[in-house]
C-alpha cells in the first residue's frame, strides 16, 4: 500500500478520530489547530482555529455535526464540524486532557490535569442541542485518581465512565453518582502510565496501551483482563479493527531518545497483533518518530497513524491484508 | 529486409510523404454488454516496421455506495487554514514508497507447531512407504534431509539402513560414549567433532550442501528468506536458502547461503548480483568457501 502523508501539523500528533461514517478524519496535535481531513484522499477540509495550546483529544458526534476538543489552554471547545465555527468553550482551572461524547451526544465527559494545586478531575457536562441554552455547569465532578487522567470514555448506555491515566489503574465509575465501581487489579493490570484507551466498535471491550510496553484488552462491563499484547517499546496508542480480529499498537522510544539511536532501533512501526491469539502479525513502518495516535476507519479498510514527526499517515489496506492467515 | 538493403535516401522523402507510412488512427471497439473493449493501436518498431497491437480489455464498473451525508460533506467549503490556498495539495502527499505490512514471520510458515503437523501428515499419506530415510532407514516418517539423527548417525556408528534409536530419545542430547572416549565425560562435543563423523553418511549430505552454494554478505538486518527467494529465484531453481540469525538477539547476522540446483544459475547470480544495491546496502555475492577449507 502507498500511504497518504498528511503534513498539516507543525508539532507532534496527539490524537486521531474518524467520524462514524468514516469519511472524515480529525487530527489533534500539539500545535493549536485541530484539523479535519477527507479520509478517502487525505485532502484537508479545514482547521478549527481558537485554541491557544496543545490539543490533546477530540471526539465527534454521531451525526458528524459537532466536534469537541480538549486542550492545554484549560478549555474544551465545541465546534461546528462543517464550518469550523466555535460554538462553545468550557473553561477549566487546568488543562483538559481527554474528552468523550456520550451515546446520543447529550453529555460530554472531560478530564482535567493536576495543575497549580488542582487535583485531576473528571467532569460531566451537558451538551445542549440548542446552542443558546448551552451552560458550563458540571453535572458531576469525580476526583480521586492520582496524576493525569489520560483517557476517559463512556461505558455502555452511558451508565458508566471508564478512566485510565498516569497511576496505571483502569477505573469504572458510576456515571450518575460518581461512585467508583471497579478498579483494575494492580497485579495483573498495567504497571506504568496508561497512555491510550479505545473502545471496540460495539463497545463490549476496550484496549489500553501503557508505557509498561504492553497493551491490554478488557471487558467493558466486568473489567476482566481478556488479553495482553507484549511489545518491546512503550505503547502510546492502540486501536481495535472493527472488521478483523486485529489490534494495532503504536509506540516507540521517548522523543528525547530518538536522535540518539538508529532509526531501526526506534521501533516506530505500527504493530498488528491478532486480537485473540495475542500473536504478532506484522508491522507497518514509515514514521520517523514514535507513533502517538492510531485510529481505524469504522469500515476497517484503512487506518491512520499520527507520529511525533508531525505526520499523519493514512493507510488504505491492500486486498491481501484481508486474507492474512496466521 | 532485402528491400531495405538498396534503400536510397532520396526515396526516403517520398516514402515519408507516402500514405503507407502514416499510421492508422487508434480504433476502439466497444465496450459491449459484457464490458469487453477492443483497442487497436498501430505503431512502428525499431526496424520501422508497422505493428498492429490489439488489446482486449474488460471494463468493470465498481459500485461504491456512499451515504447522502457523506456525499454532501464532500461538497463542503473549506474553512480555517484550508481556505483560499492550494497549499492542501502540498500538505497531502501520496507516499512514493510502497509500504507493506511486514509479517513477523514469513507468510505460510507458522512456527514449529505447523511443521510438526506436516510431519505427521507425511505419515498419514497413502504413499508413506515411499518415504525412506537414507540416514536412519526409517520408513514413512521423514525425509532424509529432515532426519533427526542426521548428525548423530555417523557418531552412533550405525550405517545406512540400520534401525534408529528409540523414538523418544532426544537427538540434541550428548550421547554417552558418543565421543568414543576421546573427550572428558560431561563436556559437550559437537556432533561434527565426534568420532566417526567424517564417515560417509554425514559427509555426503554435507557435500550436497556445498554444491553450487553461494554466499551473500552485507545483507540488511531485515532481510528474510523470502526476500532472498524473490531476489535469487529468477536465476534458476534454488535448493536451499539459509539466512544466519543471531541466536540471542534473533536479528539477522547479515549473511546468507543460497544453493542453486544448477551451477550455471549460480554463476549468473554471482555475476549479476555481486555489487547490487539491495535495501541501501551493496551486496557481496561470491562462491561459498567449502567447509573443509575453512576449518
Amino acid at each position: 500500500m502507498r500511504p497518504i502523508l498528511l503534513k498539516g501539523h507543525e508539532r507532534p500528533l496527539t490524537f486521531l478520530k474518524y467520524n462514524r461514517d468514516g469519511d472524515l478524519l480529525f487530527s489533534c496535535a500539539k500545535d493549536h489547530d485541530p484539523t479535519v481531513w477527507y479520509a478517502h484522499n487525505g485532502e484537508r477540509l479545514g482547521t478549527y482555529r481558537g485554541h491557544n495550546g496543545a490539543v490533546w483529544c477530540c471526539d465527534v458526534s454521531r451525526d458528524s455535526t459537532r466536534l469537541i476538543t480538549g486542550s492545554a489552554d484549560q478549555s474544551a471547545k465545541l465546534w461546528d464540524v462543517e464550518t469550523g465555527a466555535q460554538l462553545y468553550s468550557f473553561n477549566f482551572e487546568s488543562p483538559a486532557r481527554a474528552v468523550d461524547l456520550s451515546v446520543g451526544d447529550k453529555y460530554a465527559v472531560i478530564s482535567t490535569d493536576p495543575f497549580m494545586g488542582q487535583t485531576s478531575a473528571i467532569h460531566v457536562k451537558r451538551i445542549d442541542k440548542d446552542r443558546s441554552k448551552q451552560g458550563s455547569d458540571s453535572l458531576l465532578v469525580i476526583t480521586g485518581p492520582q496524576g493525569r487522567i489520560n483517557r476517559v470514555v463512556w461505558g455502555p448506555l452511558n451508565k458508566t465512565i471508564i478512566s485510565a491515566g498516569e497511576d496505571s489503574v483502569v477505573r469504572i465509575w458510576d456515571a450518575e453518582s460518581g461512585k467508583l465501581l471497579k478498579e483494575s487489579d494492580p497485579e495483573t493490570g498495567h504497571q506504568k502510565a496508561v497512555t491510550s484507551l479505545v473502545k471496540s466498535a460495539d463497545g463490549s471491550h476496550f484496549i489500553t496501551g501503557s508505557q509498561d510496553k504492553t497493551a491490554k484488552l478488557w471487558d467493558t462491563r466486568t473489567l476482566t483482563l481478556l488479553k495482553t499484547y507484549v511489545t518491546e517499546r512503550p505503547v502510546n496508542a492502540a486501536a481495535i479493527s472493527p472488521l478483523l480480529d486485529h489490534v494495532v499498537i503504536g509506540g516507540g522510544q521517548e522523543a528525547s531518545q530518538v536522535t540518539m539511536s538508529d532509526r531501526r532501533a526506534g521501533k516506530f512501526e505500527a504493530k498488528f497483533f491478532h486480537k485473540i491469539y495475542e500473536e504478532e502479525i506484522g508491522g507497518v513502518k514509515g514514521h520517523f518518530g514514535p507513533i502517538n495516535a492510531l485510529a481505524f476507519n469504522p469500515d476497517g479498510r484503512s487506518f491512520s497513524s499520527g507520529g511525533e514527526d508531525g505526520y499523519v499517515r493514512l493507510h488504505h489496506f491492500d486486498a491481501d491484508y484481508f486474507h492474512i492467515k496466521i | 529486409m532485402g528491400a531495405r538493403k538498396d534503400f536510397k535516401w532520396g526515396d526516403a522523402a517520398d516514402e515519408d510523404d507516402g500514405l503507407e507510412d502514416v499510421l492508422p488512427p487508434t480504433q476502439v471497439i466497444g465496450p459491449d454488454e459484457k464490458g469487453i473493449k477492443i483497442v487497436i493501436e498501430w505503431r512502428k518498431n525499431d526496424d520501422g516496421v508497422k505493428i498492429k497491437v490489439t488489446k482486449t480489455v474488460r471494463v468493470k464498473k465498481q459500485v461504491k455506495k456512499l451515504s447522502p451525508a457523506v456525499l454532501r460533506r464532500r461538497q463542503l467549503k473549506k474553512f480555517g487554514d484550508a481556505v483560499g490556498q492550494n497549499s492542501s495539495d502540498n500538505l497531502t502527499v501520496v507516499s512514493t514508497e510502497e509500504i507493506f505490512l511486514e509479517r513477523a514471520r514469513p507468510a505460510g510458515q507458522t512456527g514449529s507447531s505447523k511443521q510438526d503437523d506436516k510431519g505427521s501428515d507425511l505419515a498419514t499419506l497413502g504413499n508413506a512407504s515411499l518415504i525412506v530415510c537414507r540416514t536412519c532407514g526409517k520408513k514413512g516418517d521423514h525425509w532424509t534431509s529432515k532426519c533427526p539423527f542426521k548428525e548423530l548417525a555417523a557418531s552412533k556408528g550405525f550405517a545406512l539402513g540400520e534401525k534408529p534409536p528409540m523414538d523418544d530419545e532426544t537427538p540434541g542430547l550428548p550421547l554417552p560414549g558418543a565421543g568414543s572416549g576421546t573427550a572428558n565425560k560431561g563436556s559437550y562435543i559437537p556432533p561434527s567433532m565426534r568420532g566417526g563423523s567424517k564417515a560417509d553418511g554425514g559427509e555426503t549430505m554435507r557435500r550436497g550442501r556445498d554444491d553450487n552454494s553461494i554466499r551473500v554478505t552485507n545483507l540488511s538486518e531485515d532481510t528474510r528468506e523470502q526476500d532472498l527467494q524473490e531476489l535469487f529465484r529468477p536465476f534458476g531453481p534454488i535448493s536451499r536458502i539459509y539466512v544466519a540469525f543471531d541466536r540471542e538477539t534473533g536479528l539477522s547476522r547479515g549473511f546468507a547461503f543460497i544453493n542453486f540446483v544448477n551451477r550455471e544459475d549460480a554463476v549468473r547470480a554471482i555475476n549479476k548480483l555481486d555489487g547490487y544495491g539491495y535495501d541501501n546496502l551493496i551486496l557481496r555475492v561470491e562462491w561459498a568457501t567449502p567447509r573443509a577449507d575453512r576449518s
